[in-house]
C-alpha cells in the first residue's frame, strides 16, 4: 500500500473498494493465527505454507494471511481457510502439503484436523459449538486481518465509523450515542463510558488527555492481549472517537511490557496511520486534530488502576491518589483525562457505525452488548469467547467451553480476579452480568473466566490470590499493605494445617476493614477472593482447620502418598527416584513409604508405571 | 565526559582510552539514549530507564548518577521509580531470564510444581541469578497465554503445557 494522504471519506471509501479488490483477487486465504499460536510453532507453519504455495505455482490465487488470535487457543496453532470456512487445528508445518491438496486444490476438509462433533469431524467453523454460542462483534475481525496491514483494515471497513463522527456528528452527539447504547467499562469498572466522557467533555480547559488501559495484569485475563495483536486498527480508531467526543488532541496506550507482541503491533499500526493521516493533524478535513504515543509498562500489576497508571505515565512510583478529583476533571499533568479499557474502545466504532440500538439490543438490563471471556483453568476448550451479556455460566462453560477437562465434575468459576470471587456449582444458572455475579460476591471484572474442578483446593486459591495482592499492594495504605500480609500468613498456617477456629471470623473481620480502610480499587477489592470462598466453601475451610484433610488433597502436609499393595509388582522405580530415600521394599514385592520421611514431593507418583500411587 | 571518573568501587580511576573497560567508555550507550529522547523531562523517566536496561541489561550505579546529573532528575527520585517495578533491576542480570508463570490457570494446572523442579535444576532462588550467570529467575503473575498452563518463558521464548520433567530438560538447551 502506497503512503498516500486519506484526507476526506471519499478517499476513505475509495481505498476501502481498492483494497477489497485486491483481497478477491486471491481465490482462497489461508489465515494463520501468527500472535497466541506463536508460542506453539506459528511462524514455520506460515513459513511452509508460503514456500510449499510458492512451490505449487498457487501464490497468485491463494494468500496466507497472518492474523491474531482466532479464538480455540486450546488447538493451536489454528489456521482457517477462507472461503471455505474450515478451521484446522493443531496443524503442523507436516500438515501443509495434505491442505493444499485436499482443501485448496480440492475443496474438501482434511478430516484429522477438524474439531470432532459428537465422533464426526466438523471442518465449518460457524457449525463448531464453540463458536456456534458466541456472538463475536467486537472479534469479528480478529483473525480476519493481518494486523500489521492497514490496507486490509481499510478492507474490513475499519475507520469509516471514525469518518462517521469527525464529519458528521458533534463530539455531544457521539457522547450521547454511546450513553444510550449502554456501553459499560470494560476493564472491571463497569462505569458506563458515555458517562465518563460526558464529565471530561464538561470539563474546564482545553488540554484533555485520552489513556487506553492495555495495563492487562488480571492473572487468567488476555482479551486485551488479542485484541491490541489481533485488530490494533480497531483500538486506535477507538480511541479516534473518544477523544473526538472528549476534545483530546493526545493520547496514551498503556501496555503491559509483558505483550510484546502486542506492543509491536500497535507500533506497526500507529505508525501507518500516522503516515497515511488518520493520526495527526486535520484528521478526514475535520479539523481535529489527535495522536497516539504507545507507553510500556514497567511490571506493577496496581498500575491499572486509574490514578495510579497517570502517576507512572507521570515518571513517578504507580501510587494511587484519592478520588476526587477524578481523572476526568483532573488526570494527567493536572489535565482532564479519561481512562477507558481496550475492550471497552474496541466496542466504539461498531456502535457509531451500527447505531446504539443495535448495540444494545443485545444482553441484559445488568449490561448491554457482549463480553469477552478468557476462558481458562480445568476447561476442554481454553481460549477467548465472545458472549452476549446475561449467558448463564452453564452455555459458557458446557456449551462454548466444552465442558470440565476429563469430565470432572465443576466445582467452581473464578471470576475477576484478584479483585473478584468463585462463583460455585449451584450457581451454574446464573444469567451472566455485572450486576447478577456481583450479588454472588465475584464480579465480571475484565472477564478471566477460571474453570476449577474437585482437584482445586479452594482455601489453597484463596492463599494463591492474598499472595499475589499482598505482593502487588503499593504500600501506600496500612490496612492493604499490612491487612493482605496477615490474611496471607493466616491462609498459609491453614494450608499447612495449624488452623485455628478464631481463622474464619479474623478473616472475615479484616476483611472488612481492608476494603473500608483502602485508597484504591486494588486494597478495595483485595479480601473479595477470601471473602467470597469462605462464603461458598466454609466446609472446606473447616476441612483444613478442624480435621487437618485437605478435600482437594492439594496442600501439602495435608495428604500422604500411599502405595497400593495389590498393583505394586515392586519394581523399585520409585525407591530409586525418591530424592529422600523414603521408599523402601524387597525387589518384586509391594513398596511401602516411610511417612516421617516422605517430602510429599510427587515424584513417585509421576515416575511409577502401574498407577500404583495414590495421594490419600 | 571527564578524563577521570569514578570505578566501580568508588575509587579514582584514570580512563585508558577505548577498551579500557571503565564507565567513562561505556558511557556512549547511555549519550546516545539521551540524546534520542531529548529534551529528557522527568515525566520520560520510566521510558528512559527502560532504554537504558535495554542497553545495558541492568541498571548500573555509576551510569545512573551520570544520567542524573545530566538530566537534573534527582537520583532518589530514579531509585523511588526503580525499586517500584519490578521490571527495573540494579544488580547484573544472568545470560537468560527464566520467568514463571504463577498465574491463576497455570496455578490450577500445576505451575508450583513446575517452578520447583526449575529452582532445584538451576539452583537459584526466586528473584535471584545462578552462581554461575547462567539463569535468573523470576515469578510472573500472568504471561496472558492460559491456554499453554502451566507456561514458562526463557527470555522470549514461551514453552508451555510443562510438566516437570519437561521443564527440567527445556533449561539443559541454554548455557
Amino acid at each position: 500500500m502506497s503512503e498516500q494522504q486519506i484526507t476526506n471519506v471519499k478517499e476513505l471509501t475509495a481505498c476501502q473498494e481498492k483494497f477489497q479488490e485486491e483481497t478477491n483477487r486471491f481465490r482462497a486465504r489461508v489465515m494463520v493465527c501468527s500472535t497466541g499460536c506463536r508460542a506453539l510453532g506459528s511462524e514455520a507453519l506460515s513459513k511452509a505454507f508460503h514456500d510449499k504455495l510458492a512451490a505449487a505455482g498457487l501464490e497468485r490465487e491463494i494468500a496466507v494471511v497472518e492474523t491474531g488470535c482466532h479464538g480455540q487457543c486450546s488447538r493451536a496453532p489454528l489456521v482457517l481457510i477462507e472461503p471455505y470456512d474450515f478451521l484446522y487445528g493443531p496443524v503442523k508445518a507436516e500438515d501443509v502439503d495434505e491442505i493444499i491438496q485436499t482443501t485448496l486444490v480440492g475443496g474438501k476438509p482434511v478430516d484429522r484436523l477438524c474439531e470432532m462433533v459428537d465422533g464426526q469431524p466438523c471442518p465449518t467453523r460457524s457449525e463448531i459449538p464453540f463458536f456456534k454460542s458466541q456472538s463475536r462483534e467486537v472479534m469479528k475481525h480478529c483473525g480476519s486481518l493481518d494486523p500489521k496491514r492497514l490496507d486490509q483494515a481499510i478492507a474490513l471497513g475499519s475507520y469509516q465509523a471514525a469518518a462517521k463522527a469527525l464529519t458528521t456528528m458533534t463530539p455531544e452527539q457521539v457522547i450521547a450515542e454511546v450513553l444510550e447504547a449502554g456501553l459499560k467499562g470494560r476493564g472491571g469498572g463497569g462505569f458506563p463510558a458515555g458517562m465518563k466522557w460526558q464529565f471530561c467533555r464538561n470539563a474546564p480547559g482545553t488540554e484533555k488527555y485520552l489513556i487506553c488501559n492495555s495495563d492487562e495484569g488480571d492473572p487468567g485475563a488476555f482479551m486485551d492481549r488479542a485484541l491490541l495483536e489481533g485488530v490494533p486498527h480497531q483500538i486506535v480508531e477507538g480511541m479516534i472517537i473518544a477523544a473526538y467526543a472528549i476534545g483530546a488532541s493526545k493520547g496514551f496506550v498503556y501496555v503491559r511490557a509483558e505483550y510484546p507482541i502486542a506492543v509491536e503491533h500497535l507500533n506497526i499500526a500507529l505508525k501507518a496511520a500516522r503516515a497515511h493521516g488518520l493520526l495527526g493533524k486535520n484528521i478526514f478535513g475535520s479539523g481535529f486534530d489527535f495522536d497516539i504515543e504507545c507507553r510500556m509498562g514497567a511490571g506493577a500489576f496496581v498500575c491499572g488502576e486509574e490514578t495510579a497508571l497517570i502517576a507512572s505515565l507521570e515518571g513517578q512510583r504507580g501510587t494511587p491518589r484519592p478520588r476526587p478529583p477524578f481523572p476526568a476533571q483532573s488526570g494527567y499533568n493536572k489535565k482532564p483525562t479519561i481512562i477507558n479499557n481496550v475492550e471497552t474502545l474496541g466496542n466504539v466504532p461498531r456502535i457509531i457505525a451500527e447505531g446504539k440500538e443495535r448495540f444494545a439490543s443485545v444482553g441484559t438490563t445488568g449490561g448491554k452488548g457482549t463480553k469477552i471471556f478468557a476462558l481458562a483453568g480445568k476447561v476442554r476448550n481454553t481460549g477467548l469467547v465472545e458472549v452476549p451479556m446475561g449467558m448463564t455460566l452453564r452455555e459458557i462453560v458446557y456449551n462454548v467451553g466444552g465442558g470440565v477437562l476429563d469430565d470432572r465434575p465443576f466445582k467452581a468459576a473464578q471470576m475477576g480476579g484478584p479483585s473478584g470471587g468463585c462463583v460455585p456449582a449451584e450457581f451454574l444458572d446464573l444469567a451472566i452480568d455485572y450486576d447478577s455475579v456481583k450479588s454472588v460476591g465475584a464480579i465480571v471484572g475484565s472477564g478471566g473466566l477460571i474453570v476449577m474442578d474437585d482437584n482445586t483446593c479452594m482455601v489453597d486459591m484463596a492463599r494463591f490470590f492474598m499472595e499475589f495482592v499482598q505482593e502487588e499492594s503499593c504500600g501506600k495504605c496500612p490496612p492493604c499493605r499490612v491487612g493482605t500480609r496477615h490474611l496471607k500468613d493466616i491462609l498459609e498456617r491453614i494450608c499447612a494445617g495449624h488452623g485455628k477456629e478464631s481463622d474464619l471470623d479474623e478473616m472475615e473481620k479484616l476483611g472488612k476493614e481492608i476494603i473500608a480502610g483502602s485508597q484504591c480499587g486494588l486494597g478495595q477489592t483485595a479480601p473479595n477472593p477470601v471473602l467470597s470462598t469462605i462464603r461458598h466453601f466454609r466446609g472446606e475451610f473447616e476441612a483444613h482447620i478442624r480435621d487437618h484433610k485437605c478435600p482437594a488433597k492439594v496442600c501439602q502436609g495435608l495428604y500422604q502418598f500411599v502405595i497400593d499393595a495389590d498393583k505394586c509388582i515392586g519394581c523399585g522405580i520409585c525407591a530409586k527416584n525418591c530424592p529422600t530415600a523414603a521408599i523402601s521394599g524387597e525387589k518384586r514385592k509391594a513398596h511401602a513409604i516411610d511417612q516421617q520421611a516422605c517430602v510429599k514431593c510427587g515424584v513417585c507418583n509421576e515416575k511409577c508405571p502401574y498407577a500404583a500411587i495414590s495421594k490419600v | 565526559m571527564t578524563e577521570v571518573s569514578k570505578g566501580h568501587a568508588g575509587e579514582p580511576h584514570v580512563h585508558r582510552g577505548e577498551g579500557c573497560g571503565c564507565l567513562a567508555a561505556d558511557l556512549a550507550k547511555a549519550e546516545e539514549i539521551l540524546a534520542e529522547l531529548s529534551p529528557v523531562d522527568s515525566g520520560d523517566l520510566i521510558p528512559l530507564l527502560q532504554r537504558l536496561q535495554d542497553a545495558y541489561g541492568y541498571l548500573p550505579a555509576d551510569v545512573l548518577a551520570e544520567v542524573s546529573e545530566r538530566t537534573g532528575i534527582p537520583l532518589s527520585r530514579m531509585y523511588g521509580v526503580i525499586t517500584f517495578y519490578t521490571q527495573f533491576s540494579t544488580t547484573p542480570r544472568g545470560r537468560h531470564t527464566i520467568r514463571c508463570c504463577t498465574g491463576t490457570a497455570c496455578h490450577v494446572r500445576g505451575a508450583k510444581d513446575v517452578a520447583e523442579a526449575l529452582l532445584h535444576e538451576v539452583d537459584v532462588e526466586v528473584g535471584g541469578t545462578t552462581a554461575d550467570g547462567r539463569f535468573t529467575f523470576e515469578n510472573v503473575a500472568c504471561l496472558g497465554t492460559c491456554f499453554l498452563a502451566p507456561v514458562v518463558m526463557v527470555d522470549d521464548e514461551y514453552f508451555g503445557q510443562l510438566t516437570p520433567a519437561k521443564a527440567r530438560a527445556i533449561v539443559k538447551n541454554y548455557s
